[in-house]
């Protein structure tokens, strides 16, 4: 009709776009800076006049350990996300599910730990550690993300819980399934999807960190993806090897925001839980 | 899985199949929990017990040891030449509040610095994360189409990690980066000086503003259609339907994400460590601090900021639930009743603006 009315029509797809903008832009100068040759490096187009690798093959070259990093990244994600969630299924389920005393003060204790300042337990664990001869062992790396991992998949399984009707359980016990045999039975295999949600934000959580990894190794053999990433050496002293460190960056995202955009709806479900009700 | 497909015709014939084995159970508990009280709590608060105890056995192992330690610790001093004798000292000496009262001597300047660059950026970048989150989530309930595409690259942000995003950034702000060249001007940002400061803003607002945004979202969506119609019944212009409806209602949503962002900005570590470095006196944070000098082996003094940092924290977060109380107990331990109940709130809110 009128001026304005063209505008509010449009404004909502401008804002739209304004918003992927604002999210990928950077993210796109990393995967665009991580195709530019080393002679094209500084070149600011918005596209690299020619698409080249060669960056990727010097990450992978076996000179800069960086598979191996990969590797440890994954073994320390891996087994903190699954060492989280055995617990925290099994104590999820009492908080959804188990009338008991104390229950709101524990679950309050739980969650609040994951609000706990990572370095408060770095320190004295550093010290513990250098003590007992754990420095450079994969153990120093997730007991540690245990204090983070813990807390947010029992948070995130306690609602996936709750909204499962309580009914479920209550027909496999008239049918004479004892609890626990309703629980192994019933509920794990209807949670499938709430624990594989919680996994995979369990487990970017546990990917992520840096603080842990950074100061129980000083083996580069041991160092994590991304502490390996941070300390990659340039050709020169001053010169700061941006192409690999684009390269590399890119290589340790990729698998995490392929899974985002996969599983985009259960993980916006799961990391919104909390908040909306 | 089996057992629970018996026709439901068949089991009132035959109770006593589906009878339970043990006689002291009730046999059918439609509500186990309320009516057998006494007996029901007995046998599921053991249960219960045995299913919450190992969680709670690794966050005492990996938690509150570690904070005992921590408190223990910092009540030492640094190994180094013991002023009586004269030999360097196998042990930490013993040196009470020293650490704690050191930070209101000449030693605590590096302590002060980092507790106020800690404290600007957890006001600044939460305060600018919440207002453009607010914005994006706005954006986004409005939008129909695209829906999809806007989630997964709201998750973008949020997925890299954060050291990544500290590189990528640092080469955004390169001195020769995209950054310089889109200003037109020549900024040394990622040198010591309050332009690193302000990079650190920039790349802390672009990871956790889109978080922000969802988070309100999510909230957005539980407001009842109805409300915004009886508003606009009423004659409410979109900005006052904004300050007296979207606002108020969407209050839990919003408080809980700003105290989680709160609480995250106060423990800043990796991005200021990698987009300008260790020890730079205009982004070291406290955990930066506390890190640096317990990789130095001077665990007294580190246990000690460390222990101010949690004490910081701590602070923060109760005055959260102390200001806005059930608001955010109802967010974060919220049982069965306290969703019903914030639930409940939109629909009164319906009628009031309905009436």
């Amino acid at each position: 009709m009128t001026l304005t009315a063209k505008w509010r029509q449009w404004l909502p797809h401008l804002g739209i776009a304004v918003v992927v903008a604002y999210c990928l832009a950077p993210f796109y100068w990393m995967l665009v800076s991580s195709l530019r040759s080393t002679g094209d490096i500084f070149s600011t187009s918005l596209f690299p006049s020619t698409v080249s690798f060669e960056n990727y093959r010097s990450v992978f070259s076996p000179g800069q350990g960086f598979t191996r990093a990969l590797l440890n990244s994954l073994i320390v994600a891996g087994i903190t996300t699954a060492m989280s969630l055995l617990l925290a299924t099994f104590t999820a389920y009492a908080m959804a599910r188990l009338e008991f005393r104390f229950k709101r003060l524990i679950l309050t204790l739980i969650i609040a730990t994951s609000m706990f300042p990572v370095v408060s337990i770095v320190v004295p664990l550093l010290k513990l550690f250098t003590d007992i001869g754990w420095i450079n062992t994969y153990q120093s790396m997730i007991v540690p993300s245990m204090s983070f991992t813990l807390p947010l998949a029992v948070w995130n399984l306690t609602t996936f819980f709750r909204q499962m009707p309580d009914e479920l359980e209550h027909a496999a016990m008239v049918d004479g399934c004892t609890r626990g045999q309703a629980f192994r039975r019933v509920i794990v295999p209807l949670a499938a999807p709430g624990i594989f949600t919680t996994a995979i934000i369990t487990f970017i959580a546990a990917w992520n960190e840096f603080l842990i990894a950074l100061s129980m190794t000083n083996k580069p053999s041991m160092q994590t993806a991304t502490v390996a990433i941070s300390k990659f050496s340039g050709a020169t002293t001053y010169q700061t090897p941006f192409g690999s460190q684009m390269a590399a960056g890119v290589v340790v995202t990729i698998p995490l925001v392929v899974m985002v955009l996969l599983f985009q709806r259960r993980i916006v479900a799961g990391l919104t839980a909390g908040a909306a009700k | 899985m089996a057992d629970t497909a018996i026709p439901p015709d068949t089991a009132p014939h035959q109770p006593g199949t589906a009878a339970p084995r043990r006689p002291g159970r009730p046999p059918a508990p439609q509500r186990p929990r309320r009516r057998p009280r006494s007996r029901a709590t007995a046998g599921t608060g053991r249960l219960a017990a045995l299913l919450v105890s190992p969680t709670l056995l690794v966050l005492t192992i990996v938690v509150l040891y570690p904070t005992l330690m921590a408190l223990d610790e910092s009540l030492y001093g640094t190994k180094g030449l013991d002023p009586k004798t004269g030999f360097i000292s196998a042990t930490e000496p013993f040196v009470g509040l020293k650490n704690y009262t050191d930070i209101f001597t000449q030693a605590g300047d590096r302590f002060w610095n980092a507790f106020w660059n800690t404290t600007f950026f957890t006001v600044v970048t939460v305060s600018l994360e919440t207002v453009i989150g607010v914005a994006m989530a706005l954006i986004m309930h409005r939008a129909f189409r695209g829906r999809s595409l806007v989630r997964a690259s709201i998750l973008v942000p949020w997925a890299i990690p954060t050291a990544i995003s500290g590189l990528l950034w640092k080469w955004i702000f390169n001195a020769d980066g995209i950054a310089n060249v889109l200003l037109g001007r020549q900024v040394l940002w990622t040198a010591d000086g309050f332009s690193a400061k302000i990079a650190v803003v920039i790349a802390d607002v672009w990871k956790t503003a889109p978080f922000i945004g969802l988070l309100v979202l999510a909230g957005l969506q539980v407001i009842p259609k109805e409300v915004y119609e009886a508003a606009r019944l009423d004659g409410a212009s979109a900005l006052q339907q904004f300050w007296r409806i979207t606002l108020p209602l969407v209050k839990p949503a919003l408080l809980v994400a700003v105290l989680f962002r709160c609480l995250d900005a106060l423990r800043m570590f990796d991005l200021p460590y990698i987009l300008i470095g260790a020890q730079k006196g205009s982004v070291e944070t406290l955990s930066m601090l506390a890190q640096n000098e317990a990789s130095n082996v001077r665990f007294g003094p580190a246990s000690a900021y460390a222990v101010l940092l949690f004490l910081y924290v701590f602070l923060i977060a109760l005055a959260f639930v102390r200001l806005l109380g059930a608001d955010l107990i109802g967010g974060v331990g919220g049982t069965k009743k306290r969703k019903s109940h914030a639930v409940r709130v939109p629909r009164r809110r319906v009628r009031e603006v309905a009436a």
